[in-house]
């Protein structure tokens, strides 16, 4: 993999004014308060190549809403521009990657061939494709789970298969259309112990550096500000901040968010925010 | 978990599947030549050999071979394919590998179609000879594609079908057929109850080599577009929305997964009656030996289809020759112990 310097500074993911409305809010219109029922609000924001954003709020903002509306699960209004998206879902599907909250895989499949799905919409051989499911094992650190049953795994170590997948699935920015590339993660580092959510969150951090965009929700505040490049809260469906790590994790912030007194102080090495909630 | 002892890790995790794909192109020609050779009549291997490839004189075993039991067994292969392969696609479009082809409804509305043809031309006497086997089978094959029908449309919306919708909706839709075959039972006369209740254990007695043509064609035409969707239904195993963003053309997926299972199992049901089981076992059976990649499992659930029924039409004619079982009750009667004890063995084969 060759590191795709010019690209750095060029936006990958533009939102502009994104609104997801509840789906049944038009039947339910008359009886509420608000006419309409909004899942997400008017979110504008901008994620650029090799940059990580991560997407924090308390339980039911729209963060994971969110997700769904930029992969194209759900319908939104505004506009969500994501450079040099191609026509067909074949190629798009080698330009954006999502990995969702919840896996139903329940099939004996081998981790190599859970990882190796993600080369569908690839044509670009069995042997090359063998050797990036090496690779993406190797930056996930799950090389010794290769021919284990998927079924067999714990939680945490499913994830990390998932989170290979997806990473599998735009790996090179060759295989791209005009080599943009967008990863969609919702709550990735859930099931992971604390040494596992590190080495995930640098893995993560290393693929967005190839110059790839990287949107991720994560509920943990502290992790996101000490490896995403830029944070956008949401509350109540709504946009409450948006920019850099030292602007978002304030302690009036996350007061907001969270309805929690928290300290906000340096990160003793890295100068990041950190929030001590307790 | 794995008991102590066992081996924990192959070299290779795929040298097996090799082995055993290896294995069953072994066993189809093996079995066939099973079928051939047993009955109520037993016919030695090498005359079975002989009478197929020409022995040159036209012997009595040469006649049984190429008249009886030969488009049964042909028959038998291809019913069974169809089921195996059917039953394997139903079980990836589900996401359940306890489905059953019959759950979107076409063994039970086919059942409802061949009865009321029985009861219905029946009255007409015309049930005689192969014409009224013709129809007997041609209201089977309509009756199980408009239930499937009816099960697909009740499942779809404007966003798409809803599997889990057409799972209700096919046990509903089952539940009707299912009612309307009692209820057509009930008013049937003696002869034809007991017409309606053979047909629905399944029997090949009726097989001929226009029966083979028939089963030929739509087994052709399935066993080669099925696979092309493998990649597809591999990528559906991870969920709709995983599937969609591996570029994967979910709706039209599922539209002819739906339309090729119709046509597979009410093909199968029309020419051979409702055969019980095989559609669920064999697509486990298989994936449990090779894991659950559609590349192989497809094909290899068809030849795994088509070994299970000529074999248990062979154990049909002989068990109790000459009196010929439905095969339908050996499907179900030998068929789901072994499936059983495959079940509590399943770690010896790492799954």
């Amino acid at each position: 993999m060759n590191l795709v310097c010019e690209r750095f500074g060029m936006t990958i993911l533009d939102i502009q004014q994104l609104s997801v409305a509840k789906p049944d809010s038009g039947r339910l219109g008359t009886v509420g308060a608000e006419a309409k029922h909004m899942l997400v609000d008017e979110v504008t924001c901008s994620v650029d190549a090799g940059e990580v954003l991560a997407v924090i709020g308390p339980n039911g903002a729209g963060k994971s809403t969110l997700i769904k509306a930029l992969s194209g699960d759900l319908e939104y209004s505004g506009t969500a521009t994501i450079q040099g998206l191609a026509d067909t879902p074949v190629l798009r599907a080698r330009q954006l990657a999502v990995l969702p909250q919840l896996s139903l895989l329940n099939f004996p499949y081998r981790v190599s061939e859970v990882v190796h799905l993600a080369r569908i919409p690839h044509s670009t051989g069995r042997q090359r494709d063998d050797e990036i499911i090496d690779e993406v094992l190797e930056l996930m650190d799950i090389g010794f789970l290769k021919n284990r049953l998927y079924t067999e795994l714990s939680g945490g170590e499913k994830q990390r298969v998932q989170l290979a997948r997806v990473l599998a699935q735009i790996w090179n920015a060759g295989d791209a259309p005009n080599g943009a590339r967008l990863l969609l993660l919702d709550e990735p580092t859930t099931a992971l112990d604390l040494g596992h959510q590190r080495d995930l969150m640098r893995a993560i951090q290393t693929f967005a550096r190839q110059g790839v965009a990287v949107v991720m929700v994560l509920h943990d505040i502290n992790l996101a500000a000490r490896y995403a490049d830029s944070m956008l809260a949401l509350l109540c469906s709504q946009q409450i901040a948006c920019g850099t790590v030292s602007e978002v994790v304030t302690e009036a912030n996350i007061e907001r968010l969270f309805g929690l007194k928290a300290e906000v102080i340096p990160h003793p090495q890295a100068g990041t925010p950190v929030v001590i909630g307790w | 978990m794995t008991a102590p002892g066992h081996k924990i890790e192959e070299a290779d995790p795929f040298a097996r599947r090799t082995r055993i794909v290896a294995l069953t192109l072994v066993a189809l020609p093996a079995s066939f030549l099973v079928a051939l050779s047993f009955g109520t009549v037993p016919i030695a291997f090498s005359d079975v050999v002989l009478a197929l490839f020409g022995g040159g004189d036209t012997s009595h075993s040469q006649l049984v071979v190429e008249q009886i039991r030969l488009p049964r067994a042909l028959l038998a292969a291809l019913v069974g394919a169809l089921l195996g392969i059917c039953g394997a696609t139903t079980q990836g479009l589900f996401r359940n590998p306890l489905a059953d082809p019959s759950l979107i409804g076409v063994t039970a509305g086919a059942a409802a179609g061949a009865a009321m043809m029985i009861f219905f031309a029946g009255n007409l006497s015309s049930l005689e000879g192969f014409f009224g086997l013709g129809l007997i089978s041609s209201g089977a094959f309509v009756g199980g594609i408009l239930t499937v029908l009816l099960v697909y449309s009740l499942a779809t919306n404007q966003s798409g079908t809803s599997v889990s919708t057409m799972l209700l909706a096919g046990i509903a839709i089952t539940a009707i057929a299912g009612g309307l075959t009692s209820l057509i039972e009930f008013f049937a006369n003696n002869e034809m109850l007991r017409r309606i209740s053979l047909w629905r254990m399944g029997g090949l007695e009726g097989a001929n080599y226009q029966r083979v043509a028939v089963a030929a064609s739509f087994a052709i035409i399935i066993c080669t577009v099925l696979p092309r969707f493998s990649n597809a239904l591999n990528a559906l195993l991870l969920g709709e929305s995983e599937a969609r963003h591996l570029g994967v053309s979910v709706q039209r997926t599922k539209v002819m997964m739906v339309i090729l299972v119709a046509a597979g199992v009410a093909t199968s049901v029309a020419l051979a009656g409702a055969i019980a089981f095989v559609g669920l076992i064999v697509p486990h059976i298989i994936r449990l030996m090779i894991g659950p990649d559609h590349r192989y499992l497809l094909p290899m659930s068809a030849l795994g289809g088509a070994i299970l029924l000529l074999l248990a039409d062979a154990t049909a004619r002989a068990l109790f020759a000459p009196i010929e079982l439905p095969v339908g009750l050996v499907t179900a009667l030998l068929g789901a112990p072994f499936f059983i004890s495959l079940l509590r063995h399943r770690h010896e084969f790492g799954m």
